[in-house]
């Protein structure tokens, strides 16, 4: 029967647009002996690895979790690897905890990382290919288009997404891990910067990093030894949905919605914006925010850019969406989901630092990927049941 | 109208070359860094691990326990044959154009065996337990590669290797992956491009939810079946969002700026993505009419790049309530 | 643990096949789900493996997806590893006990690039990319290997090929006839190394009561465990497989006598070291499929390897049968499950 799950261990590395000093083999590791260190364990106490990337192509290593199995204390154990696009640092997680709850491990190391660096985004992610258009530039260029038809349905102010931009690196200043520090961030500054995928401006887009995050879950036995603060796994859930079919909503998909009703019936939420304290949401540009307030329920449809308009999704707001910064702040893509995740735990642990939301006990984690058709979501509580 | 064609078979299916070619600038680290730099300098290192067992190449974790490496420790250039195999046809980018042997090579020192090229005359020369030297190249990058093979020792021992000038130590290198791929599109797309060269945009229904995609696909997203009859569409339509690329990419072949939108074509349930054009981009808006250009009949080919782009019918705006749930 | 079930298997194999993966997969994913007797919408949980570097492209799973009707939304997960992987990563979902159905499926089409090429991009990429090695030379070193222990002869990895070619009804080629080939790699010949194949394959997995009402003999699933070893082979002894024999243990392969054992060894000698490492006796049937000398699609060879063993459960020709999976060069990584009929 369902065991409970906990996290009781968070590694982070530092994150860059170069981590030059470091073997990809070397960038996980950095981020697992953080998060074993953090839980209190060696590696001789892991019983499983569950490791998560975007395409093998940014470092054109084809499965490369073959080759890390030294670094991440694997031989003779059980060790998998997880690909669901950009929601993989999610789902990798969730593959993770469920290794806990059907009681089939103690103690599960999991770890998502991406080193952007050895290639080119843009390229690995829309290589030229027969018999297809060369029509789409990267993920900005796919997603526009679903943002202008955001901007169209919910008569959003332009000035909203700027806004999102400059909230998320703000906070990303409280965040020493974070990528991108821009003190110096504004609205004036954003809306001057470069239309690169008309109407997503450069400084609206998330960077290109290198890093790797990495997380401890533990049964509830095994987390009794935690010498931290654990943060228990209350409800999650992953959807998905074909990426293009007659009459989708692509603004907001339904794989998004049952994902969140899913998580929140399993945590036993019923009004989300009042119940849930802080929510890590997988925000690549800046729309995604009141996008994604509205596809999880936070807001009525049409109506999330509000929240972001009069402060509520700020650190000190109501209801605060990405204190780390977020993804428009670091964005290793197969980490990033992971990231949310490990971000939302944090916050219930007590634990994030000069971007803690006080009080928070109970976090909300999210993570989408492909053409918003994947979508991994998980509830963590400072609280047990 | 409809197909007379079975759509279900693949008639002749369409291929075309695939080369996925990319360098890779990797960092190394400080373990993989210092090996390659004592390559480059014409010696050979292994770390040693906590129970004492040297590793060559030094792995930067224990294989054993995942536990750091320590100390660094020099090997010697020559060393044992543990393992062996005969290439006799070797292929470009191998460490030697004619016949030789992969081998396992645990050198003097050693407690674990790298692999390596060995430059031996037939595999009658070659066999398990034989000694075998380094041959060093002249010039060295810092490179597994900086061997260049090893060869038979016969008796002397590896040379010297030719000294290099002095320089910083290693801390990246750069990887080309280069595949070759002949990829087909399947029978369905096979079968809509072949419509497309003769200027034709053929659709397929789907028996159980009675949609018409465009272009077809293996089977209904929302129902998993095959497609049904075949459904010829308009090639006028209805832009239902679209983007501006003003950003270049690696691989981009299009000028910048570009538009493109969804295009919902009249008669098909679901919109394609094409070149917007024939109208100055801030004016192009959502809901305005287009019309394919098509290539001259000549120069059409199996892909949709055979419609030019979509340029304004010059029809008044759909209206919005028409389109908008196909975003 | 809870009782989980194989209730259905169906795969589809060519050398060379000019669809493409949905075209493939929508078929046999239909038949899987047809045979099982479940609705659609009793499948709670959806799981795939593929890899991208056989197509050259990102996302190959997401269209893929098309094949799976996911409308409404469905549960689904993705492994860039062989279909055995998404098969334990199923079994396990089944365990938490809220739902009772999973669909497993993995594709994979080899023939459009140079397997070996591809393969070898999985190497470690500072040490063994730049040499050009690949995939088939690991191989061939470690038959060397096997050769020089005296672990095997090379007629005993003919003998695997011309049991698995004529299992697969290729051919009756005797082992002596086949070892007057030349070698291919040496010491490995043609019929030693893999066929280059084009394959799809879906598993339907249900728990407890809902198995016994929709099978009278559900394939229950006795163990299952997987281990990964060190990846460069310089540090391993290439003749053994110490991954397989604790996931072995750990799956009690040895708890009861094994009627056969359906094993996944691309290449011939593969074959006896798994063999030894699952401590099977002279007994056991091997590969009754003909195994991966007559087929073998990458990513989902090993599901096939379990779906094949299920198969002789379900249609009562075995009692307990044990499959077997393999990832990374020179057998880096190992699955075993253990597969019982109703007693």
């Amino acid at each position: 029967m369902k065991t409970r799950c906990a996290v009781i261990g968070v590694g982070q590395t530092r994150y860059a647009a170069r981590r030059d000093d470091l073997s990809l083999a070397g960038l996980v590791r950095e981020a697992a002996l953080r998060a074993l260190e953090d839980a209190g364990l060696s590696w001789g106490d892991v019983d499983a690895v569950v490791i998560g990337k975007a395409p093998d192509f940014f470092e054109g290593v084809a499965m490369p979790e073959a080759f890390l199995a030294d670094a991440l204390g694997a031989v003779g154990k059980p060790m998998m690897r997880v690909h669901t696009a950009g929601s993989v640092g999610g789902s990798t997680a969730i593959v993770a905890a469920h290794l806990i709850e059907s009681g089939v491990h103690e103690r599960v190391l999991t770890v998502a990382f991406e080193k952007q660096s050895e290639s080119d985004a843009m390229w690995a992610l829309s290589p030229k290919y027969p018999f297809v258009p060369p029509l789409v530039a990267g993920a900005g260029g796919f997603f526009a288009p679903i943002v202008r038809s955001y901007m169209r349905r919910a008569g959003a102010p332009v000035e909203v997404g700027a806004m999102v931009a400059v909230k998320d690196r703000l906070a990303a200043l409280k965040n020493p891990y974070a990528h991108l520090q821009m003190a110096d961030i504004s609205v004036a500054k954003v809306q001057a910067s470069p239309m690169l995928w008309d109407p997503i401006r450069y400084l609206e887009t998330c960077p290109s990093s290198d890093g790797a995050c990495a997380m401890v879950l533990a049964s509830e036995r095994a987390a009794q030894g935690a010498p931290r603060a654990p943060a228990w796994v209350r409800g999650m859930a992953v959807r998905s949905e074909p990426a293009q079919f007659a009459g989708r909503n692509q603004v907001s998909p339904r794989a998004g919605r049952d994902c969140a009703a899913d998580v929140y019936a399993q945590a036993g939420i019923t009004r989300p914006r009042e119940q849930i304290d802080v929510a890590e949401l997988y925000v690549p540009f800046t729309w995604f925010e009141p996008m994604w307030l509205e596809n999880l329920g936070f807001a009525d449809e049409n109506e999330g850019w509000r929240m972001t308009l009069d402060g509520t999704t700020a650190l000190g707001g109501a209801l605060p969406i990405n204190p780390s910064g977020g993804v428009l702040s670091t964005n290793p893509i197969g980490a990033s989901g992971m990231i949310r995740f490990a971000e939302a735990a944090q916050q219930v642990r007590g634990l994030a630092g000069a971007h803690q939301v006080d009080g928070a006990r109970t976090a909300v984690g999210h993570a989408y990927g492909g053409a918003s058709q994947f979508f991994a979501m998980w509830v963590v509580s400072s609280e047990h049941a | 109208m409809e197909g007379k064609q079975d759509p279900a078979s693949p008639a002749e299916a369409l291929s075309a070359p695939y080369v996925l070619a990319y360098t890779y600038r990797r960092s190394v680290g400080p373990v993989i860094g210092r090996f390659l730099t004592g390559l480059r300098e014409g010696r050979i290192e292994g770390v040693r691990t906590a129970a004492g067992r040297v590793l060559v190449p030094p792995a930067e974790y224990d294989p054993e326990t995942g536990a750091a490496v320590g100390d660094f420790v020099e090997v010697g250039a020559a060393g044992v044959v543990q393992s062996w195999c005969w290439v006799s046809e070797p292929r470009a980018g191998q460490p030697l154009d004619r016949p030789f042997a992969w081998a396992l090579v645990k050198l003097d020192g050693a407690d674990t065996a790298m692999v390596h090229a060995v430059d031996a005359p037939s595999p009658a020369a070659m066999r398990t337990g034989m000694r075998v030297c380094v041959r060093w190249r002249a010039e060295r990058v810092g490179s597994v590669r900086d061997i260049a093979c090893f060869v038979p020792d016969e008796g002397s021992g590896a040379s010297e290797a030719p000294p290099m000038p002095p320089a910083e130590p290693v801390r990246g290198m750069l990887s080309p992956v280069h595949l070759e791929f002949t990829i087909s599109p399947g029978a369905t797309l096979s079968r809509f491009l072949e419509g497309v060269v003769e200027g034709k945009l053929l659709g397929r229904r789907c028996p159980a939810c009675a949609k018409v995609y465009v272009p077809p696909k293996g089977a209904c997203p929302t129902c998993g079946v095959p497609f049904g009859d075949e459904v010829a569409v308009s090639d006028t339509g209805t832009v239902t969002s679209f983007c501006i690329v003003n950003v270049p990419f690696e691989g981009q072949t299009m000028k910048l700026p570009y538009t493109y939108g969804s295009v919902l074509l009249d008669g098909a349930d679901i919109p394609i993505l094409h070149l917007i054009s024939g109208i100055p981009a801030d004016e192009v808006r959502m809901g305005l009419r287009v019309r394919a250009e098509w290539l001259p009949a000549g120069e059409r080919r199996p892909t949709l790049e055979s419609i030019r782009w979509f340029a304004p019918t010059g029809e008044p705006d759909a209206a919005y309530e028409t389109f908008s749930e196909h975003q | 643990m809870r009782d989980v079930a194989i209730v259905s298997f169906a795969a589809s194999t060519t050398p060379h096949s000019n669809l493409d993966d949905v075209e493939m997969l929508a078929p046999v994913i239909h038949e899987a789900i047809e045979s099982s007797g479940l609705a659609r919408r009793e499948i709670g949980f959806t799981v795939s493996g593929s890899c991208d570097y056989l197509c050259g492209r990102p996302f190959s799973f997401l269209m893929a997806l098309d094949a799976a009707s996911a409308w409404p939304p469905i549960s689904e997960s993705h492994v860039e590893m062989d279909g055995a992987w998404a098969l334990y990563e199923a079994w396990v979902r089944l365990q938490i006990g809220d739902i009772d159905a999973a669909l497993v499926y993995a594709f994979g089409k080899a023939s459009q690039g140079d397997l070996n090429a591809v393969m070898a991009t999985q190497l470690d990429p500072y040490y063994l990319a730049p040499l050009g090695v690949d995939a088939e030379c690991f191989a061939a070193l470690q038959a060397r290997a096997m050769l020089d222990a005296g672990r095997c002869t090379e007629r005993d990895m003919a003998a695997v090929a011309a049991r698995g070619r004529r299992d697969a009804g290729l051919g009756a080629a005797s082992a002596d006839e086949l070892l007057r080939a030349p070698y291919k790699l040496a010491p490995l010949r043609a019929h030693d190394c893999p066929p280059v194949t084009d394959g799809v394959a879906a598993v339907v997995l249900v728990a407890g009561d809902r198995a016994r009402q929709l099978h009278k003999r559900p394939a229950w699933i006795r163990g299952i465990d997987h281990r990964i070893e060190a990846p460069s082979p310089g540090v391993r002894d290439l003749t053994r497989s110490p991954s397989t024999a604790l996931a072995a243990r750990a799956a009690g392969v040895g708890r009861a006598k094994v009627d056969l054992a359906e094993i996944h060894a691309p290449y011939t000698h593969q074959e006896i070291i798994v063999r030894e490492a699952l401590g099977l006796d002279a007994s056991v049937v091997i590969n009754p499929s003909g195994g991966a000398p007559g087929a073998h699609p990458v990513m989902s060879a090993g599901l096939i390897r379990v779906g094949e063993a299920a198969r002789r459960i379900l249609d009562g020709s075995a009692q307990r049968a044990v499959a077997h999976a393999t990832a990374g060069p020179c057998l880096q990584q190992n699955l075993v499950c253990v597969l019982e009929g109703e007693q």
